[in-house]
């Protein structure tokens, strides 16, 4: 073990470098360019054995992967907000056809109006794709989850999407533990898909026409696959924690022992959020924290497990469903908790779109506001956007 | 698993698909004869033919038959009667003439 | 909440604020510390005010917030305290550590807020001037800072930074030399009003 000081992006291009895939096809986007330039000079130095493919646009970048991983390659990319949009695409044609392909994303909010910084807009639009989503708190998280998330793709034949929060996690430096190349080597195993194109003995046709007789069947089989990738995800996930000491559960619960209000929430926001939980708690208040790490496939029982306990939930959404109801998180949770006898009272804040920095003070308001509605058992406001001027 | 193959008589439920709309082998167009959609048959002359090879490069369906480099023929078994070969053709060989398909 | 050591870099662009940054919290990693490092971004143009921050910890740090009352500011290029308020959210008993040539009354004339902190100044600018040949502020400036924060131990952090700039300058002796030379001089010149 090794402790180096890196930027969530930094950390992201030296699991890509220890991971050695065999094509990584690219487009810069901030806030994203640097994972994409520092994996480009690994290549230059001959750090790595990667082809890399210096693509026009995103959706070129995209198809060139789904070429690549085709072909039989291990493969990964690199993007953020728009360049997610643009390969929006290609993000379904690669999971249709069952390609583990990788991506490490930086959340960055959709235009318009043009922003650069972080909100989960990009991701949040994509959760239907059939790519599998980890939200990252921190540059240590980023570095293992794309360790752990290429695993379970090929072991799943599931794409995932690894992301880390927008210059917040992205461009700041901070103190994280990396493996041996070996370790990383080892770990993930040679990638040896089962069917690819360039098994020239037994050719085969990739992405035919299916039509009424036939589609329905092939995406209901690609559902069950996503179906399981959530058990492969813990199994992977403890030999993980085996080799690294670091155990990353899909939703993780902090502090919810005796707890009757708790905050839902993703991100670098998650890991504030804990530092409020260690002061509210000293304070005797009876608070916790659940933090959605993986939000595709849906940990159901998962989610439902950890919020059922409490009284009343607060969701903290970093995008917005333009439903005029919310965020994405909350109301895919408020659906979860439905089939609950006994649910906890479910509320809504969505914060930070565009990088709006959260203050302390705004999650001890929402602990506040939250454990006033589990007393009285009565919401005034559902939805509430927090941060944002002209509102209280 | 088995795959999805264009002969194959019951349909399958999706327990029983490849993944990914995978199909195990190559060319299957093969298997698909599109002979019978045709209405207008072309007909080639080899004494016309000055094996300019225009209409095997423009053929959409690869349905010009060639052999060392010469033209020997077209595959009624994927020729859809498209007419293109036809039109092609240099005026002054006229060597494929498009007529009636009779059954 | 943990103790935070917090600081606030004041730059304009090209100057290296977020270079100094990065060296600061690497410097500090080096010493045993828990760091976080990062600028703030918005549109980056060669001499728009820029600023990048440091937070420092014993234990593992878990906020991702703004750092919006830094123990030490650090202020690069003196024309900015023309356009901005370098004294915002500095904390009580903080530090403003100013790249100038000119002394701390004069400067303290430009400030809107003069107590309640320590005010050091350097010419940084003349040293790199000297020993650089070039105006590049930013790693001379963590001689000095570290000189009046005391917040690393001087021998290691100047062992980090070495070993930094060689990775950066890829060897180039001159310029790693020429800049060890100026932090150690900024360390030596450094004056607290």
């Amino acid at each position: 073990m090794k402790v180096i000081a890196k930027t969530g992006n930094e950390a992201m291009a030296y699991a890509m470098k220890q991971i050695n895939p065999d094509v990584v096809a690219a487009y810069p986007i901030t806030p994203a360019t640097e994972v994409v330039q520092i994996f480009s000079n690994y290549v230059a130095d001959g750090e790595v054995d990667t082809e890399f493919v210096a693509a026009e646009s995103e959706h070129s970048a995209l198809s060139a992967c789904v070429g690549a991983s085709v072909a039989g390659g291990r493969v990964m990319t690199s993007t953020a907000s728009q360049g997610l949009a643009l390969m929006h695409e290609i993000l379904y044609i690669a999971a249709g056809n069952h390609l583990p392909i990788v991506i490490a994303l930086v959340n960055r909010s959709l235009s318009a109006p043009i922003n650069i910084h972080c909100d989960h807009s990009d991701t949040m639009g994509s959760r239907e794709a059939g790519w599998m989503q980890f939200y990252s708190a921190n540059s240590q998280e980023a570095y293992d989850s794309i360790i752990i998330a290429l695993k379970v793709a090929e072991t799943c034949g599931v794409p995932a999407i690894v992301s880390t929060d927008a210059f917040i996690i992205s461009h700041c430096m901070d103190r994280l533990e990396v493996l041996e190349d070996e370790e990383v080597q080892k770990f993930i195993g040679e990638y040896n898909p089962k069917y690819y194109a360039l098994d020239i003995g037994k050719p085969k046709t990739y992405g035919p026409l299916d039509l009424q007789d036939y589609f329905f069947e092939h995406k209901r089989s690609q559902i069950d696959a996503f179906s399981k990738v959530l058990g492969t995800y813990n199994k992977i996930a403890q030999e993980y924690e085996k080799l690294s000491g670091r155990y990353y559960p899909a939703v993780e619960e902090y502090r919810t022992d005796g707890a009757e209000v708790a905050i839902f929430t993703a991100g670098s926001t998650a890991d504030t959020a804990k530092e409020v939980v260690d002061d509210l708690r000293e304070q005797g208040r009876k608070i916790g924290l659940v933090r959605m790490r993986m939000w595709r496939p849906l940990p159901i029982e998962e989610i439902k497990k950890a919020l059922s306990k409490f009284k009343a939930v607060a969701v903290m959404d970093r995008s917005d469903t333009m439903a005029d109801f919310g965020g994405p998180v909350f109301l895919e949770t408020r659906g979860i908790l439905y089939d609950l006898d006994k649910r906890p009272i479910i509320t809504d804040y969505v914060y930070g779109l565009g990088g709006r920095n959260v203050e302390i003070a705004d999650i001890v308001r929402v602990y506040d506001e939250i454990t006033e509605v589990a007393k009285t058992g009565k919401v005034s406001k559902p939805v509430t956007y927090l941060g944002v001027r002209g509102e209280e | 698993m088995k795959d999805v193959h264009v002969e194959c008589q019951r349909l399958m439920d999706w327990q029983e698909l490849a993944k990914g709309c995978l199909i195990q082998e190559a060319a299957t167009s093969l298997n698909f004869k599109t002979g019978d959609w045709r209405s207008m048959r072309p007909v080639w002359s080899e004494d016309k033919c000055i094996q300019c090879l225009f209409c095997w490069i423009t053929c959409p369906d690869s349905a010009i038959k060639v052999k060392d480099g010469k033209v020997t023929g077209i595959d009624y078994e994927f020729c859809k009667g498209c007419g293109i070969c036809a039109q092609i053709c240099p005026e002054k060989a006229s060597a494929i003439e498009m007529i009636r398909e009779e059954k | 909440m943990q103790q935070y050591f917090e600081v606030r870099w004041h730059g304009r662009g090209g100057q290296g604020a977020k270079t100094a940054a990065l060296l600061f919290g690497e410097a500090a990693m080096e010493t045993g510390k828990y760091i976080q490092a990062f600028p703030e971004y918005g549109p980056e143009r060669t001499g728009a005010p820029v600023k990048s921050f440091n937070r420092l910890a014993d234990d593992p740090i878990r906020i991702h917030t703004q750092v919006i009352n830094p123990n030490v500011v650090v202020v690069l290029d003196s024309s900015l305290l023309e356009c901005l308020d370098v004294t915002e959210g500095i904390q009580e008993g903080g530090t403003l550590l100013i790249n100038s040539q000119e002394s701390a009354d004069e400067l303290k004339k430009k400030l809107a807020k003069t107590e309640g902190y320590k005010l050091a100044v350097v010419d940084a600018s003349k040293i790199a001037m000297e020993l650089l040949k070039r105006d590049v502020p930013n790693t001379v400036m963590l001689g000095a800072m570290v000189k009046v924060t005391g917040a690393l131990e001087w021998d290691s952090a100047l062992a980090s930074i070495e070993k930094k700039l060689n990775v950066k300058f890829r060897g180039r002796k001159e310029i790693i030399e020429g800049n060890i030379k100026a932090i150690k001089r900024a360390y030596d010149e450094v004056k607290v009003a």
